[in-house]
């Protein structure tokens, strides 16, 4: 009940930002762009359509995760409003995880209105409805999901804009990583492939969440890999979370 | 009777500078706070008021020391039930209206029910708001924002209130409409926990006051027996009198306009002003006995340390 007052609150909060309608404004420019690109190509357009599309749709869904996460709980310190809401009973758990689901409905509601708008331009397109299309959406919002949790736990001990440097660095690594994978595959046994096989475990791997190559050519996505990749996703950010409540459990508000 | 709030030897220290130097802000504090009474907590700017009142909300972790609310550990929900607090300088999610602010804050201690509008709409009729119920806190004056506070600190009926300089920001109705609003906590029943640097407003409203002085208390007690009932001296304004007659029966004497302003120590000689003003058929404008104040106390204390 307290986590839920608290998430509506800072759904509340993030919709009545504008910061938000000019991402979605960009998306939805970006979105669109995908569809004058197509335009200009030779070959299969829809597949230039859904590929530059979903690019978009994940760009501007982790930049919006990584805006909100590392703002908000940012906010509640800078402007003390956190000391009337911890003098209430709340465990400060629960005011994290309020804040991370608040955050979340915020980025379901603003990446459903983004893939309305997607499927409506590939509609328009060929007349039908790509549902394989949903796949690649449900792990958007996954790696979306992750990027809250990450920006969140950066947000409990720093700025804004280091914990945004932070979280994006965490994101761009956790896009290439999976280059260190092909490099263990390579390497000679040895001291040096131990050390790059721990690397490759502490690192995320957010290739794991990104289904848009088999989307867009229509490739077979076996279930026990959907399911594999979405524990991934849910252990990655259960993870992550735990890290931050554990982190904020003692911190200091002065 | 359980004490209302009890903070024994409180030890708090931050870490400063490039070398994290640590710099002690708190150095042993205890406290009582009986129920039911309006407790004062005074000091000047950064003598570790705001500091323990973080402490005893659980913002900040104390190193050493314990604090007891209402007979429960500080940092339990069920003391957490029965308080009431507000902020220095009240920030607030000002997205909300006056309304969705204060229904915020009661989510927290209950499920919405019928009677939560009628609360809401009490609540802000006591801090006299019920006009900016629409408005949202963004538009609010300094003021409003100090009276929604309050009235968040009270949405839980809370049985200790604590208030961090709650009359800070305020215009002189508003610091009446706030003692007011604290005097009726206090016919309530509700024991009230305020900080403030500003003696007069600590001097009209409490009962008990605890001097804090550099991270340490300096005196406590009851405000009564703190300042004796003692005279100190005796300030009069009196006209039409020459100055070679007062100078032997008084102390100071200071001229304005037609107005001499004289303190007089010595009670005998306010008999003798009185007597020459009657003969000299001058005439007497004010007799005003000075006994000490919070300001004595504080003044005199200040200059101990």
């Amino acid at each position: 009940m307290k986590i839920k007052a608290i998430a509506l609150n800072t759904f509340k909060e993030a919709i009545r930002d504008r910061i938000l309608y000019l991402l979605l404004f960009f998306a939805a420019a970006a979105l669109i762009f995908s569809r004058v690109l197509a335009l200009l190509t030779v070959g299969d357009r829809v597949k230039i359509i859904m590929d530059v599309g979903l690019a978009s749709l994940s760009l501007f869904g982790v930049l919006m995760a990584i805006l909100m996460g590392t703002g908000l709980v940012y906010k509640e310190i800078d402007k003390k409003t956190i000391y009337t809401l911890l003098s209430k009973p709340i465990h400060r758990y629960q005011f994290l995880l309020g804040k991370f689901f608040g955050l979340l409905i915020t980025l379901f509601v603003m990446l459903f209105l983004m893939c309305l708008i997607f499927m409506i331009i590939i509609f328009l397109h060929n007349f039908t409805i790509e549902w394989k299309m949903f796949i690649a959406f449900f792990f958007i919002f996954l790696e979306m999901v992750l990027v809250t949790a990450v920006a969140l736990l950066f947000s409990c001990f720093s700025t804004p804009i280091l914990s945004s440097i932070f979280t994006l660095s965490f994101f761009l690594i956790g896009r290439t990583s999976w280059g260190l994978e092909t490099l263990i595959k390579k390497m000679p046994s040895g001291l040096g492939k131990i050390t790059a096989q721990i690397i490759y475990t502490i690192l995320p791997d957010l290739e794991n969440l990104n289904y848009k190559t088999e989307v867009v050519h229509n490739l077979p996505i076996p279930v026990d890999l959907v399911l594999f990749s979405t524990l991934y996703g849910i252990a990655y950010s259960v993870f992550v979370l735990t890290l931050a409540i554990l982190i904020f459990r003692r911190r200091d508000f002065i | 009777m359980k004490t209302a709030l009890k903070i024994e030897n409180l030890h708090k220290s931050f870490k400063t500078g490039f070398a994290l130097k640590k710099k002690k802000i708190l150095k042993g504090i205890s406290i009582n706070v009986e129920p039911g009474e309006i407790f004062g907590y005074l000091g000047p700017n950064g003598a570790g008021k705001t500091t323990t009142i973080k402490c005893i909300l659980g913002l900040i972790f104390p190193e050493q020391g314990d604090i007891e609310i209402l007979g429960y550990p500080y940092l339990s929900l069920k003391s957490k039930e029965k308080l009431g607090f507000l902020p220095e300088n009240p920030y607030f999610y000002d997205y909300l209206n006056a309304e969705e602010f204060l229904d915020f804050y009661n989510r927290l201690y209950h499920i919405p029910s019928e009677q939560t509008k009628e609360k809401i709409r009490s609540l802000l009729e006591l801090v006299g708001l019920e006009k900016a119920k629409d408005l949202q806190l963004r538009k609010f004056s300094k003021g409003m924002l100090q009276r929604i506070g309050l009235a968040q600190a009270l949405i839980n009926d809370p049985e200790l209130v604590i208030l961090d300089e709650p009359l800070g920001g305020l215009d002189p109705l508003g610091r009446k409409e706030m003692r007011d609003i604290i005097f009726q906590l206090k016919e309530k029943g509700k024991t009230v926990f305020l900080s403030s640097h500003i003696l007069q407003d600590i001097e009209m409203i409490c009962d008990k006051v605890a001097i804090i002085m550099d991270g340490q208390i300096v005196s406590q007690g009851k405000l009564q027996e703190l300042i004796s009932e003692k005279i100190l001296f005796t300030e009069m304004i009196v006209s039409g009198i020459d100055k070679s007659d007062l100078e032997p029966l008084a102390e100071e004497i200071t001229f304005q306009g037609d107005k001499t302003f004289i303190k007089v120590f010595r009670e005998e000689n306010i008999k003798d002003i009185l007597a020459l003003v009657q003969e000299k058929k001058g005439k007497l404008h004010s007799l005003l006995p000075r006994t000490p104040t919070l300001e004595d106390l504080f003044v005199g204390t200040v200059k101990k340390t």
